[in-house]
Formats: C-alpha cells, structure tokens, sequence
C-alpha cells in the first residue's frame, strides 16, 4: 500500500516553500520533498537586499527571506523530507504517483495534486580552457563565498553582467576577492544601473563589447585572454588583452529544470526571455496534465521574488482544487498574488517576462 | 582560502575535524560539504577525464553538472559539492570513472 497525501511539492527553494505554506495555511495535506540535506534552495546565498515594495520584502537580504519561510513551514507543521531527490511522476489511477530516492531506498507517495518547483541551473558557455578548474558558474561562487565562506580563488574574471554577474561580482569583493574586470558580449550593460554602479565605484571595469578568446593554464586557470567584439560579435584582432585571473566566474543566464514536467508529460512552449522551454500553464500554474503545478524557475526564469509569488499562486490554486477554500475566497487571494506579480513584472526589465508569461497564458487557452 | 572577515556576515567557526586529500592531512568544518574544504585548502582539482587525463574542478556547485567528483573513502563518483565532510574522510583525486577499492 502506497503512502497518499493530498499534495506533494517538489523543491524546497523559494517557489515550493510559498506553495507548501498556502496550502497548509488553508488547512491541505502537504508533503515538501528536496534532493538537498537544508531547505531554502537557493536563497541562503543571496545575501543582498531584494528589490520591489514592501509586500515583496524589499530591502530584506535573501537569507533572512529564506529563514522566515522556513520558520512558516515549521509553525504550520509541514512535512519535509530532505536528502530525497525525486525521479519520477506516474499518472495512476488513484493520483500521481511521485518516486524518489531516501537513504539509498526507493520510495513513493501518491498525491492528489502535485506542485513542481525544482527550480533552474546556470548556463555554460564554451571557450579554449573552459573545462580547466577554476572556470565555473558565478552562482556555484557565490554558494561558495556567502554560505561555505570559502574563496574559490583570489583574481576573478566575470563573464555576463545580467544581475547575476553584477551582484555575483561585488559579493566577491565583500568576500575579499579581487575582480579584475567582468566581460559583458553585448554592447551595454544587461542588469540594473544601481548594481553596475556599485562594482563601478568599487573600481571593477565593466568591458561591454568584450568576451574571453581563451583560459591559460595547464592545471587550473593561469591567466585569461579577453577581445573586443564588434556589432556583429566577431572578435576584433589586436584588441587582446591578458588579465593574471585564477578564477572565471559565468554569470550567463538559467535554464528551467523541467525534467520532471517532461516526464509527466506536461506540454511545453518555447519561450527564449523565460529560459527556454517552459511547461505551458494557465493562470492557476496548473499544467496541461491536470493536478500538476509548476511554479518557480521551471515555470519561466525570473527572480526570487516573482518564484515566491507564483508559488503562493500555485498553493492557493491547488487548496482550492482540493476544497479547501471556496471559489470567492481562493479568487480573492489569488487576485491579490496576481496584483504583486503584474507589479514584478513592470519596467523595462520585466515587459519581456510579463509578455512571455502572457504568452504561456494564451497557448494555455488553445491560442499558439 | 576561507572568508574570514566580511562587512556583515557573521564569524565563522573554525576547522573542527580533519579529511585526508590523496594521503594529506586538511582541516575541516563539521557540515560543509567536501569542495569547501578542498577549496579553503587551495585544492582546486578533483578529478582527471577517463579519455585525454584532463583536470575538472568544482563548476556548479549544486550537485548537476559532476564534473568535481572524486572517490571518497572508496566510493567513486561522489559529489563534492553536495556531500558533507565527515571526520577522516579518505578523498581521493579521482581518475577516470574510478574504481571501487576497499569501501568502507
């Protein structure tokens, strides 16, 4: 007899953590599963203070966000097992069928609803050198400064200057490192001014039109060759410059980690501003296979904040569907969740991620 | 190198056990995981590729990519940057795939 739960959650991060929390606040079953041995996915190493208005706890560092829902899901009882990463979802007749692995032994619950918030991982780029140790994900840096404390070298070259690559890049400063430039392709700056001007003042040059021709070093990283780009990215000869770096740090953008939507079979658009191709879901973050949720970087590359609200979002969806709360009641609470995100989504940062997002809105009704 | 000093992170405890790293003795924290330790230590190689012998190190850190696996008291394959330390660990530059030898 396989244990069954009204829902399970899929990811402890930001996403699955809000989600968890809405439903046992209206009184669901929840089981919140995570392959890490701590909750809070990514958000004990964002230890800048986040951006928004109040409700989105703006000027409060991620880290502080990230023990103030973990203390949420304890006060509400819910169940967490850690150290399970998931393998599997199974439509059965009775539900969904969610496998995983704990202590070495396969196990299952069949749940009602099942919400996924597995979250992203970092891109990579390729150049001669990228596979030497030392070149590595600015996020896998930042983990390593803010929540290990340990250096992962001393002269960084950052790659990307999205606000990955901008935050990523003063942290090391905090830490003690020394960030010898931070490359950006493109021919402007990717992220927000306010962060740019801080490495900028911190003394860090910003090489707009600039990339990595190459790594040195036979063991590790010894050095790093950078070269201008003209209009049309092509390395301009002459340009090269040589920079005495024992780090390369990559700050060039997430991609979803949809596995587990792909194997439950969810439909999926493409959607390039959201990270590529995202499982499409309707205004309840219910995919097309029903009784599953996505919320979070799987459900489109964004930030903290938005993942927190749509995990909310997801929550209060699939309380409801599990009647817990009316159709008024869940309408209202879904409205003012829906409010937040639309304001997350202004400006000229977040037009392109409200438009995809509307996007994935409209191929969920039957548009393309 | 470890983060000591930081405009507003708190202390941090100091190395509490010891793992050995091909043989050698290095100091480290109760709970971190094994890529921590290598790197406050200045390790910064964890394996060598099965076909050309080439160096991999730690580039995701968080348990995706295993490009920093090594073999861990006989254990091949192991994530560094997901796994914790644990008194006298035995971590091994792994190369290749690795290979079984006397796990515990």
């Amino acid at each position: 007899m396989k244990r069954k739960v009204q829902s399970v959650v899929i990811g402890a991060g930001p996403a699955g953590l809000a989600a968890a929390i809405e439903i046992a606040k209206a009184g669901g079953q929840v089981v919140l599963i995570d392959e890490n041995s701590k909750p809070g996915g990514q958000l004990f190493k964002q230890i800048h203070k986040f951006f928004g208005s109040r409700e989105h706890r703006a000027g409060v560092r991620g880290y502080n966000i990230g023990i103030q829902l973990l203390e949420e899901t304890k006060e509400l009882g819910v169940e967490v097992l850690l150290d399970s990463p998931v393998y599997g979802i199974y439509k059965e007749e009775d539900g969904l069928l969610v496998s995983y692995v704990r202590e070495g032994k396969e196990e299952a619950i069949i749940a009602e609803k099942v919400i996924l918030a597995a979250g992203g991982m970092e891109n990579a780029i390729a150049f001669p050198g990228s596979t030497l140790p030392g070149v590595m994900g600015a996020g896998c840096a930042q983990t390593m400064i803010n929540v290990h404390r340990v250096l992962p070298g001393e002269k960084v070259v950052m790659v990307g200057s999205g606000n990955v690559g901008l935050i990523v890049s003063y942290q090391l400063l905090q830490a003690g490192a020394q960030v010898l430039a931070l490359v950006e392709a493109a021919p402007s700056i990717g992220g927000y001014g306010v962060h740019a001007a801080k490495i900028r003042r911190a003394g860090v040059p910003i090489k707009v039109s600039h990339t990595i021709k190459r790594v040195i070093g036979t063991t590790e990283v010894e050095a790093v060759e950078i070269v201008q780009l003209d209009e049309k990215f092509n390395p301009i000869p002459g340009t090269e410059e040589i920079l005495e770096a024992d780090t390369v740090c990559l700050a060039v953008g997430l991609s979803p980690m949809t596995e587990l939507a792909w194997l439950a079979g969810c439909n999926f658009t493409y959607e390039p501003a959201l990270g590529g191709h995202i499982p499409v879901h309707d205004e309840n973050m219910e995919t097309s296979v029903p009784g599953v949720y996505v919320a979070g970087d799987i459900a489109g590359v964004e930030e903290a904040s938005t993942a927190m609200e749509e995990g909310r979002l997801a929550g209060i969806a699939a309380a409801e569907a599990l009647g817990c709360y009316t159709e008024d009641e869940a309408k209202a609470l879904k409205q003012q969740v829906w409010a937040r995100l639309d304001a997350l989504r202004t400006g000229p940062f977040g037009q392109a991620r409200f438009d995809a997002k509307k996007h994935i809105l409209d191929v969920a009704k039957g548009g393309k | 190198m470890r983060v000591v000093n930081h405009p507003f992170l708190p202390a941090i405890d100091e190395p509490d056990i010891t793992i050995y790293v091909d043989g050698k003795p290095i100091p480290a924290k109760s709970g971190e995981p094994i890529a921590a330790a290598l790197l406050a230590a200045g390790i910064r190689v964890c394996r060598k590729t099965a076909k050309k012998g080439r160096p991999r190190g730690i580039f995701c850190g968080i348990g995706r990519c295993t490009d920093c696996v090594m073999t861990v008291d006989g254990v091949p394959n192991v994530r560094t940057c997901v796994t914790p330390v644990k008194p006298n660990m035995m971590v091994e530059t792994q190369n290749g795939l690795g290979s079984w030898v006397d796990a515990k």
